[in-house]
């Protein structure tokens, strides 16, 4: 924190802050006397979950509250000068040159049609920074800075190009551009892997100590909030709940919220989650294997039809203990999706054989793959697209007991909704369709449509990435007792270490394709067997708390 | 993963939520409502009415000539005036309606019905079947509309329902394109997938998943089709591939009433205006039906 904060006024001093949306009928107010001020050169980071209010507090900053939300009082000084109730074109010489934007979401924050070159440049010259020649060089110099590659290359290339952290390096580029004093980013790696997510983390960081910019961090992951933020302001229902310096406040808590954010982050509990299945399995003989994988290979034909197939899945082999938990850790495009499409029975592998409670799946076809699908279940990861959006929630979870219809109408209704409540969705949520649920009571259904068939083996493709933490924390006990009552073997996929150290029993670590590390999840994290585990470990955010507490 | 679009979604969702679960008041409906829809509507309801009880809006017999009474002037006793044979032109407008409307009604159900047929069958099988269904739907596409339906009416006859199923036949492309992109999109859907997974066949998920959630926009263009198809049916009338007179046809009124046009500007204007006023109006429902689906 800057010690000379008293003498220079704070660069943003929001003050009894209150926004409301218009749904048509009435404002519903989503953000109440929200008060905070940000020091120069400070980082202060917005924590609380979705529905709190930190985005729409963020974006009425720099003025771009969605057409229907409306600023109902308090006020927002930049520098001392109040600019909450500012029209759009005197913002707009504030905007990146004062304040700067990092959004979202870096596949669709970048315009398809243009190049990096342009859309960089496009700061540059609304603002009149540069021209011609000078454009050009300011422009690399800019993309060099945020550590691309080749920069001289990227300017020419268009955003499907380059992958998620490189996009996300060039709105960083774009939010730097003119030096802004503020920056504010909002989720700038929820959608990014761990590594990567630590790589622009630490580049935010760096151009802020070198260019001394204040930074408004907005995030649902306090364990990033503790790592990089000078100062916490923890929100919920549009209200702050707490506020104070990092350290005091994780140290510390005075609100019972922020205690359940803590309690809740995967990233600060070093104690399993779960009840230890070793401890229950360790004299279970090795034959009780439900899941065998073995030298599995995917091999996919590439679009333009020469060349050498692309190998997705490299032989792959591992083995699951019934009851137990084996995670599957990688970054997007490890292979991980591409191995369990194949145990799940959506595609044929290449080379290699699977095995499911004794079943041989190169076997099946037709109607026995059906029959055999009875034995292993699918929870996908984003549970907006999972559910037919169309169907309430209860023929959701009742159909596939009709697809297999062995049941009586009667005894299929007790079932669905003994297997709903099972999964701790209230009875009232029967019949709502999936658009009127919460992110974290449609994944209940979606597990509860996996249960309902009594599978030994649920397959959870990144089941709880897209959720808050405290949601998340809720599933993964739900998914422990499930486990623990049912005795059902789970394959959990994911690219979060903090989760999987929670959950799983045995681990196994995808690089490209190929095993790099794999063993019970004590050994692999005490011992970690290759220098990428170890990079994935190191990079699981909220450690200083650790080091810390 | 997709944590980002899954927040903004959560703000939407539950405003949604709230939106559909409070009972709107009428007059905040009415308020709500833009006029040109609410006259769209009215349109559309009048013109139905007309076909289905005609004998509510005139007295006049729309066949029987009335004797001295040949090509008045719209006045109060003819709304409209009257034809060449003393025969209210008010009268035949109100009783051709059933002709049109229903002729665009089995030309819409029929371009709709083997359209979404063929689109689902395309989108669902794939490969060859599709390929030789969607190169069937080009070469329906590369015929100009109304050629091809004049050669359907000369293979089938002349009449009502012969110059509806030829109209049905041009829309049949459209609706089996648009049909297939639609399955197309809703089968590589997750939910999509996940119902093979719990053990669905083929034809349940078809017609429990992928058939309702294609349906939406296919019905808004149907909508928008029959407005078109009042208008190719009142063209096949007007060349005398309809109806045969003295069946009180739209198109058939026009074209009667051309032979008059420099004396009776009325004949052909009054039927010409109705046309005009109910495509419109199909086409502003219609894509009111887009906007709630989207």
């Amino acid at each position: 924190m800057s010690t000379s904060a008293a003498a220079s006024p704070p660069v943003l001093e929001v003050e009894n802050l209150s926004i409301s949306y218009h749904d048509g009928i009435a404002h519903h107010r989503a953000v109440h006397d929200v008060s905070f001020r940000i020091e120069p050169g400070e980082v202060v980071a917005l924590v609380g979950e979705s529905g709190s209010g930190k985005t729409t507090t963020a974006q009425s900053i720099i003025g771009l509250l969605q057409a229907n939300g409306r600023i109902d009082g308090g006020s927002i000084k930049l520098n001392g000068t109040d600019i909450a109730r500012w029209s759009d074109r005197q913002l707009d010489v504030v905007r990146g040159a004062k304040i700067s934007l990092v959004p979202q979401d870096p596949a669709s924050s970048l315009n398809p049609v243009k190049t990096i070159g342009a859309q960089v440049s496009e700061i540059l010259r609304i603002h009149g920074a540069a021209s011609g020649h000078a454009l050009e060089a300011q422009v690399i110099s800019l993309l060099e800075r945020v550590g691309l590659s080749e920069p001289a290359l990227r300017v020419r290339q268009y955003p499907h190009e380059l992958s998620g952290g490189m996009r996300q390096r060039v709105l960083i580029a774009i939010a730097v551009a003119l030096k802004p004093q503020l920056i504010i980013a909002d989720e700038p790696t929820s959608a990014l892997d761990v590594t990567v997510q630590r790589r622009i983390l630490d580049l935010i960081d760096e151009l802020r100590t070198e260019f001394g910019t204040s930074v408004l961090l907005v995030t649902h992951d306090l364990g990033v909030a503790a790592d990089r933020a000078d100062r916490l302001v923890v929100l919920q229902g549009g209200r702050v709940q707490e506020l104070g310096a990092t350290k005091i406040v994780l140290a510390a808590p005075r609100s019972a919220y922020t205690r359940q954010l803590i309690a809740d982050a995967p990233s600060f509990s070093a104690v399993a989650r779960k009840t230890p299945a070793t401890a229950r399995e360790k004299a279970a003989p090795s034959d009780n294997d439900v899941v065998i994988v073995d030298g599995l290979v995917q091999d996919f034909v590439r679009p333009d039809g020469d060349g050498k197939p692309f190998r997705a899945v490299d032989g792959l082999s591992f083995r699951v203990r019934r009851g137990t938990t084996h995670a599957i850790v990688g970054e997007s495009g490890s292979g991980k999706t591409t191995s369990i499409r194949a145990i799940v029975g959506f595609q044929k592998p290449t080379a290699g054989r699977i095995e499911i409670d004794g079943t041989d799946l190169s076997q099946l076809r037709g109607e026995t793959l059906r029959q055999f699908r009875r034995k292993i279940q699918l929870v996908y990861q984003n549970p907006y697209g999972s559910l037919d959006p169309r169907q309430t929630v209860f023929d959701i979870v009742a159909e596939p007991l009709l697809n297999f219809g062995r049941l009586a109408r009667p005894a299929r209704e007790a079932k669905a909704r003994a297997i709903l409540s099972r999964v701790g969705l209230p009875e009232a949520a029967l019949s709502r369709r999936p658009h009127a649920l919460s992110g974290g009571q449609r994944q209940r259904v979606a597990i509860a449509r996996a249960l309902v068939l009594d599978p030994d083996v649920v397959v959870l493709d990144e089941a709880v990435s897209a959720l808050d933490v405290t949601v998340q924390a809720r599933i993964l006990d739900l998914l422990d007792e499930l486990q623990h009552d049912l005795g059902l073997t789970y394959l959990f996929v994911s690219h979060d270490l903090a989760v999987v150290r929670q959950i799983s029993d045995t681990v196994s670590v995808l690089k490209d394709g190929r095993l790099v590390d794999g063993g019970a999840v004590e050994d692999v994290f005490e011992r970690p067997g290759s220098d990428y585990t170890r990079e994935l470990i190191n990079a699981i955010p909220g450690q200083n708390r650790a080091a810390l507490v | 993963m997709t944590t980002f679009d899954t927040i903004h979604d959560d703000v939407i969702a539950s405003g949604r939520g709230q939106r559909t679960g409070r009972r709107l008041s009428l007059p905040l409906l009415m308020r709500r409502l833009p006029p040109g829809l609410v006259l769209s509507w009215l349109v559309l309801g009048i013109a139905f009415l007309w076909a289905v009880a005609p004998w509510l809006f005139t007295s006049y017999n729309p066949l029987e000539g009335v004797g001295g009474e040949q090509l008045r002037r719209p006045d109060a006793g003819h709304l409209l005036g009257t034809d060449a044979l003393g025969r209210d032109l008010y009268a035949r407008i109100v009783y051709g309606a059933v002709h049109s409307l229903a002729g665009a009604f089995v030309a819409v159900a029929l371009g709709l019905v083997i359209g979404i047929g063929l689109g689902v069958v395309a989108g669902s099988v794939r490969r060859r079947l599709d390929d030789a269904i969607m190169r069937l739907v080009d070469v329906l596409l590369s015929i100009p509309p109304l050629l091809l339906s004049l050669s359907v009416i000369i293979l089938l006859g002349f009449g009502t329902v012969n110059a509806a199923i030829a109209v049905g036949l041009t829309s049949v492309a459209g609706f089996a394109r648009l049909a297939r992109s639609e399955v197309v999109r809703v089968r590589r859907s997750d939910y999509v997938e996940a119902a093979f997974g719990s053990g669905g066949t083929f034809s349940a998920v078809l017609w429990r998943h992928v058939l309702p959630n294609s349906l939406t926009s296919v019905l808004g263009i149907a909508a928008l089709q029959f407005g078109s198809a009042v208008l190719q049916i009142s063209t096949l009338g007007f060349l005398g591939y309809g109806a045969p007179p003295p069946t009180p046809e739209w198109g058939l009124l026009i074209a009667e009433g051309r032979n008059y046009i420099s004396t009776a500007w009325w004949l052909t204007t009054a039927p010409g205006v109705v046309v005009v006023l109910v495509v419109l109006a199909a086409n502003r429902v219609s894509q009111s039906f887009g906007k709630v689906a989207a």
